[in-house]
């Protein structure tokens, strides 16, 4: 039986803490009396899980079954989620894979002719066809693929978006026209945290960046509090209009959800998700030799090797049917997974960044996105109250270095070099260069036609932490390289000593610490 | 080069508010020897066996063996009842027996001294092919896993009096090898060994070489009405009368077993020190070396 959550009280018998460190670790010993959050083990796998996603594709929550929606001559379009999730890629077999074949063998038993695969990758990259096998096989890729019937969503294709009209709060509505206009959209999804899926997959995944600005702003970012929690989520209520919109419209998605374990890493890898004081000599060994080794390698191998770690997931449920009561049990089934009670807030909030997030996959983690993943994504896993106090400080510990993957982030290296250069604030940020970005001829051409983001997309990643930034009183990332450390408006301390000591400046003497063990991720539930 | 006696090198401590897990133990009765018995860790004990122990036994113990002849017609597996009075019994033990038993004769061992670390549990299992068993009461697990092997060809050597001699007289002898010959079939050669607590007595550190001998009695089955505890009795009085038996001569011993007059190998119900004049051991001693001063 997996053990839930636990946050241990740091005595002096506790040994020293492990951080990430991008692509190394830090061992840190904690102060006397601080907190750290482990997240729960991983959770069993569903024993036969391809049985499991025919059971629920036959017998589907609020829908028919998919067989009996499934006609002769129908438009059928299936999409599903991009290389952005999960996280780590996982091993082959990839869950959509499962689910897309067992969806195509429904739909070749009806005789349904007219069939195409979309990515739903909203502003993100292209993915290449390595990936692309990867994540839905190669039966499926060298079967649609050929015949063009395999396409990666176009946010910058005139021809192929439809305007849908707008929300009752005037939130524009312009989706794939494809997906639209198909007698049964199929969306298959991954939920690794319970922000994924719902009526966010379609309404997000395929639409463009006149229906993306609507809740992709500073606004719903500063009023999602936070995006794991969707009774408090600006984001989650804006994509729930926009769903129910696109339903009212006439839009018909059968929604396939999919949660996956947290058991992140590879079993030599194993150290990455025990606690420190249960590592065996196994642990211990493989804790020393991979640390020791990754301080003599290049960092462009580390990455490389890092990279290609794929992820142990299992599937632990799958549900099919209509969208919100599909959600509902795939947010219980990840709150299953990640939820960790936690009592009361804490002054500083540390935390080690791994070297991967949405959005470098196979790519480089820039500043940016250092950024968005300490203040966008690690500090918002939480529901009721964020971990630290309001006006509190956030420790990362991260290399941070000032680099950049040019294919995928062109419009990155700009907005890093101009638009920080002047001015962290998002509103400013927003107000006076989003525009500019989103509409450059350039960055369009490389998002429709090579693997880059969308220009518009590293103003995403900072309104990412638009909350945290606003949250917090001071922001210090723990061995980062300085000069990009303070681009981004934070401070850099070599130590976590340093940190700790640099934090008391703004949190007064004797704070209250709480590390965020993670990966594997976790949801803090702080009353 | 030394490595730094901190974490991760060495292992980490436990944090003091973390209630400890219970532990999955490895030692003692759970200590698995199921590898000590695979043909290739057969084939090195066999050779460490005939090539250091018995050529160790014979430098040190100088075996008389006797009543070999009684065990010459007897087929595997056979469960060995011996009295215990040193370390040294088992090695002289197996060193002794025929070649047909030697490489096929597991030794029933205290779980909570042989077997109490991983090290000395290894040691013993690739050594001796000990067993761990509970030396206090006949555990199911220790039974079943007896009985396995016996059923499996195994011979025994068990030491009924679970425990080596605290002063040198016998202790009475424990129901577990008549409970397993009842169980399976197998039958009990009653041992006697004479001479090893001259050698390595219980406490004592150093070894010094002495004389021995190893007497095998006539093989034991169990009749149809007894049941453990006279079979029992029964392995007892066969080791009695072969301790007279080896102190006397062979006539003597059934005479006096004919008429129930075995002495005792418990030796008489007394005080400690009457106990130890009784022996008759600590007269032939050697007296103190010849340093005139206590070593301190």
């Amino acid at each position: 039986m997996p053990r839930p959550g636990f946050v241990l009280d740091v005595d002096r018998s506790t040994p020293p803490t492990l951080f990430w460190h991008g692509e190394g670790f830090r061992l840190e010993r904690l102060p006397v009396g601080s907190r750290v959050l482990y997240p729960p083990e991983a959770l069993p796998a569903l024993e036969d899980s391809d049985s499991a996603i025919r059971q629920a594709l036959l017998n589907p929550i609020d829908s028919d079954p998919l067989p009996t929606l499934l006609k002769p001559g129908m438009k059928l379009t299936i999409a599903f989620d991009d290389v952005s999730l999960p996280l780590p890629p996982m091993r082959q077999p990839d869950v959509r894979q499962r689910v897309i074949e067992a969806v195509l063998e429904m739909a070749a038993a009806a005789g349904v002719d007219d069939v195409q695969l979309i990515v739903a990758l909203a502003l993100h990259r292209r993915m290449t066809e390595a990936e692309l096998r990867h994540a839905i096989g190669d039966r499926v890729y060298d079967a649609f693929e050929p015949h063009g019937l395999l396409t990666q969503h176009d946010a910058e294709d005139p021809d192929n978006l439809i305007h849908l009209g707008t929300t009752e709060q005037g939130e524009d509505v312009e989706l794939n026209k494809r997906a639209a206009t198909s007698d049964l959209l199929v969306y298959v999804n991954i939920n690794l945290v319970a922000m994924d899926g719902g009526h966010k997959s379609v309404a997000t995944g395929l639409a463009s960046y006149r229906s993306l600005r609507h809740h992709h702003n500073v606004r719903t970012m500063t009023h999602s509090r936070s995006f794991m929690d969707q009774h408090k989520s600006e984001l989650h209520s804006s994509n729930w209009r926009i769903g129910r919109h696109i339903a009212a419209q006439g839009v018909k998605v059968f929604q396939i959800e999919t949660t996956l374990n947290s058991d992140t890493f590879p079993d030599q890898f194993n150290f990455l998700q025990r606690r420190e004081w249960e590592w065996n000599w196994r642990d211990r060994a493989g804790f020393l030799a991979t640390s020791k080794s990754l301080q003599r390698t290049p960092a462009r191998i580390a990455r490389n090797i890092f990279h290609s770690i794929k992820a142990p997931h299992d599937i632990t449920s799958v549900q099919a049917g209509a969208v919100e009561p599909v959600h509902e049990l795939t947010t219980a089934n990840v709150y299953k997974q990640q939820l960790v009670p936690v009592d009361g807030q804490t002054d500083i909030v540390t935390m080690g960044l791994p070297y991967i997030c949405p959005y470098n996959v196979n790519s480089v983690m820039n500043p940016i996105l250092v950024m968005c993943l300490g203040l966008g994504y690690f500090f918002n896993l939480y529901r009721g109250k964020p971990v630290v106090r309001e006006g509190g400080v956030l420790i990362m510990s991260h290399p941070t270095p000032w680099e950049f993957h040019p294919v995928h982030h062109p419009s990155y290296i700009d907005f890093f070099e101009e638009v920080l250069a002047e001015t962290t604030d998002p509103l400013e940020i927003e107000a006076k260069y989003e525009e500019q970005f989103a509409t450059d001829p350039w960055y369009i051409h490389l998002y429709r036609t090579s693997h880059a983001y969308h220009g518009v997309h590293p103003f995403y990643m900072w309104y990412w932490g638009a909350h945290a930034l606003e949250h917090l009183g001071g922001v210090i990332v723990v061995g980062g390289e300085t000069r990009s450390v303070r681009r981004l408006g934070f401070k850099p301390a070599s130590t976590l000593r340093d940190a700790l000591e640099m934090a008391e400046d703004v949190v007064g003497r004797d704070p209250s610490i709480t590390h965020l063990h993670l990966p594997p991720l976790m949801i803090a539930d702080v009353t | 080069m030394r490595l730094p006696s901190r974490f991760p090198y060495r292992a980490a401590t436990w944090p003091g508010g973390v209630a400890r897990p219970p532990v999955k133990r490895r030692t003692g009765m759970a200590f698995e020897t199921e590898w000590a018995r695979r043909y290739p860790v057969r084939l090195a004990r066999a050779l460490v066996l005939d090539g250091v122990t018995r050529p160790a036994v014979r430098a040190l113990a100088s075996p008389e063996l006797a009543g070999l002849d009684r065990i010459e017609g007897l087929e595997a597996p056979a469960i060995f009842t011996a009295n215990h009075a040193s370390h040294v019994d088992t090695a002289l033990l197996l060193a002794s027996l025929p070649s047909r038993f030697r490489h096929r004769t597991i030794v029933a061992a205290a779980a909570d001294y042989f077997f109490d670390t991983r090290a000395k549990g290894a040691a013993f299992a690739f050594v001796l092919n000990a067993i761990p068993i509970e030396r206090t009461k006949v555990s199911r697990r220790a039974a079943d896993s007896a009985a396995e092997l016996i059923a499996d060809g195994w011979s025994v050597i068990i030491y009924p009096e679970g425990g080596r001699s605290p002063d040198g007289w016998a202790q009475p002898f424990r129901g577990g090898a008549a409970y397993l010959s009842l169980r399976c079939g197998a039958p009990v050669v009653p041992v006697h060994i004479e001479g090893t607590r001259r050698i390595l007595r219980r406490g004592a550190k150093t070894l010094k070489p002495s004389t021995t001998t190893v007497t095998f009695g006539t093989p034991l089955r169990p009749t149809a009405d007894e049941d453990a505890r006279r079979f029992t009795s029964r392995i007892e009085a066969a080791v009695s009368m072969l301790a007279d038996e080896q102190g006397t001569d062979w006539w003597t011993a059934r005479r006096r077993a004919a008429a129930g007059t075995t002495p005792s190998m418990t030796g008489p119900p007394a005080g400690a020190w009457r106990r130890t004049w009784a022996l008759g051991e600590n007269r032939r001693r050697p007296g103190p070396s010849e340093s005139r001063w206590p070593k301190l």
